[in-house]
């Protein structure tokens, strides 16, 4: 096990005047899977979110604490928020490939980064790297948009992948697929774990259970655990926890 | 339902029918107008003649009936317009969507229905006394009348059009696209160019086409600003003749209905509603694409 390479220190996210996270703190390790788990509207997104700099889009929201990066605070002045998420990628809940050929939703962050790199080189190895090679290898130049759900989905992942970032954050990235394509999803994520650090939002429980190395409930903007996902999922501190894993959540 | 209520429902039905079929009847006679006195001009002057002919010189001895210089006039205005509007349209969709606040925007954007509200004579005005004199201490060899300035008015004119539907565009396209350009990393630049703009790239042209269906009819500001002298250049500077406005020399002037002057209104009003109709046709062909293409 490594230090965390990703953590938040007495993060508070507020849209307007509503908190929706209460100061939290949280380690991701790196080369690890960690699930953020909890009810609708419990502020995982936004924790999500917070951590690559994307709520910056979103009029009013403010941001208390901080995101440490490798030691560097990602909301500190003289941070790119560009290069943040650079270095943090993020894959969204509902594929959004670009209108382009899966080539090049592929090169195309490189490209705008400056990046140097031979592009088939870079194509292929980043398909490979999301289990899509296979399928896509002799229709690189046709329209992503021709591909199914789970398909751009993974193509969202290679692209995430292209720019070679350290952390990988995903919002429910299943729950617009089927479960054929949920399953090579949850697949992929296994072997990425040992390349990046992955922090995954979900609201399937066995999901959570089947890919994640640690688990994080929320509850209400709080963290209410935070631990190894095999002690989350058997023997939770927290009554709350218990409750809302075994689906007795009122 | 009541009788009364029941006679109403029955009557405004008609009433629309009776509209519909005012409409296509205006259109078919406008057509068979238009085809009537144009085969007249026809049996003088061969199609050949009108349409490959440099000289445009209906009501001087000698005659020439050779449409060129208006076409050229007519698009001379067509293409400086759109090619101010367009950039400018870009900008101000790009600012609406992207920096401006809810707030700005609600300012803004009747700002701009009421520049398209306008009546154009007063565009026309505009430029032969505001837009020409400010271009006359810039290029001091300009001619009063000129095409640069009236250019330049109907831009202004199409502006509010083109910002508008561009805008929509920008609208229509996901916020998740944007997003997901962001997270690699790229700045607004980069994502209003290489994402949005392409991702609205069919709206963007359906505005151009509309607008240029427009510039293209524009009448009262190009002849107010841009002349009476049908020519063949590429000087913006210099006075020119749109088709439409030499409608208006015509029909405000004294000619004499039933001669080949006369029917030459005709003749250059059907090549214009020849052009506006391919134009729509185009605008719409190029709509009902499927949305995105693959590069
Ligand atoms: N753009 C926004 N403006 C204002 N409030 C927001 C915005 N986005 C989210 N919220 C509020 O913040 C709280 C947390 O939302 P968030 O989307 O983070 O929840 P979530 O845990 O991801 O929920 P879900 O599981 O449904 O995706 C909710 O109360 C929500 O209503
Ligand atoms: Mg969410």
């Amino acid at each position: 096990m490594s230090d965390p390479i990703l953590g938040v220190k007495n993060l508070s996210v507020y849209y307007g005047e509503s908190q929706a996270v209460k100061h939290v703190n949280l380690g991701f390790k790196d080369k690890s899977v960690t699930a953020v788990i909890g009810p609708s509207g419990c502020g995982k997104s936004t924790l999500l979110r917070a951590l690559n700099r994307m709520n910056d889009f979103i009029p009013n929201v403010r941001i208390e604490g901080e995101v440490k990066y490798r030691n560097q605070n990602i909301y500190g002045k003289s941070m790119d928020p560009a290069e943040v998420r650079r270095r943090i990628g993020m894959v969204f809940q509902k594929p959004n490939p670009f209108p382009k050929t899966i080539y090049k939703n592929i090169i195309w962050g490189p490209k705008i980064n400056g990046y140097k790199f031979d592009p088939d080189e870079l194509v292929e190895k980043s398909l490979k790297g999301a289990a899509l090679w296979k399928e896509v290898k002799d229709r690189l130049h046709d329209s992503a948009l021709a591909l199914s759900g789970g398909q751009q989905q993974r193509l969202c992942i290679a692209r995430a992948i292209a720019m070679s970032p350290e952390v990988i954050l995903m919002d429910e990235p299943c729950s617009a697929l089927d479960p054929k394509s949920t399953l090579s999803i949850e697949e992929l994520i296994g072997e990425m774990r040992k390349n990046y650090c992955i922090v995954i939002v979900t609201h399937n429980m066995q999901q959570a259970g089947r890919v994640s190395d640690d688990t994080a409930f929320f509850y209400n903007g709080d963290l209410i655990e935070f631990g190894a996902t095999k002690k989350i999922f058997t023997n939770p501190d927290n009554s709350q926890t218990e409750d809302y894993i075994t689906g007795r959540f009122g | 339902m009541t009788p009364l209520s029941k006679a109403l429902d029955q009557g405004f039905k008609y009433l629309l029918l009776a509209l519909v079929l005012i409409t296509l009847i205006v259109t078919v006679s406008v057509i068979v107008l238009l085809t009537k006195e144009s085969s007249g001009f026809f049996s003088q002057v061969p199609l050949g003649e009108f349409l490959f002919g440099k000289e445009w010189t209906p009501l001087l001895e000698p005659k020439s009936f050779g449409v060129l210089p208006l076409v050229n006039g007519t698009f001379m205005i067509v293409f400086g317009a759109i090619g101010m509007a367009l950039p400018a349209g870009l900008f101000v969709a790009t600012y609406l969507n992207e920096y401006a606040t809810d707030r700005t925007r609600s300012y803004i954007k009747p700002a701009l229905e009421v520049l398209a509200g306008i009546p154009t004579v007063v565009y026309g005005f505009f430029a032969l006394t505001f837009v020409t004199p400010i271009l006359k201490t810039m290029f001091p060899e300009i001619q009063i009348f000129n095409a640069a300035s009236g250019a330049i008015v109907v831009a202004i004119m199409v502006l509010p059009m083109i910002a508008s539907l561009v805008d929509d565009g920008f609208r229509s396209v996901p916020r998740a696209l944007r997003e997901g350009a962001y997270g690699l990393g790229a700045n607004s630049v980069e994502v209003i160019t290489q994402v949005v703009i392409p991702a609205a790239g069919t709206r963007i042209t359906a505005a151009v086409v509309l607008a240029i269906s427009r510039a293209i009819g524009e009448t009262m500001a190009v002849t107010l600003a841009a002349g009476a002298t049908p020519k063949i250049t590429a000087n913006p500077l210099e006075s020119i003749q749109t088709m439409t406005a030499y409608i208006v020399q015509v029909t405000s002037g004294d000619v004499q209905a039933g001669g080949i002057e006369y029917q030459t209104v005709y003749v250059v009003g059907a090549l214009l509603f020849v052009i506006t109709f391919m134009m729509n046709v185009i605008g719409n062909i190029v709509l009902s694409k499927p949305v995105m293409e693959a590069r």
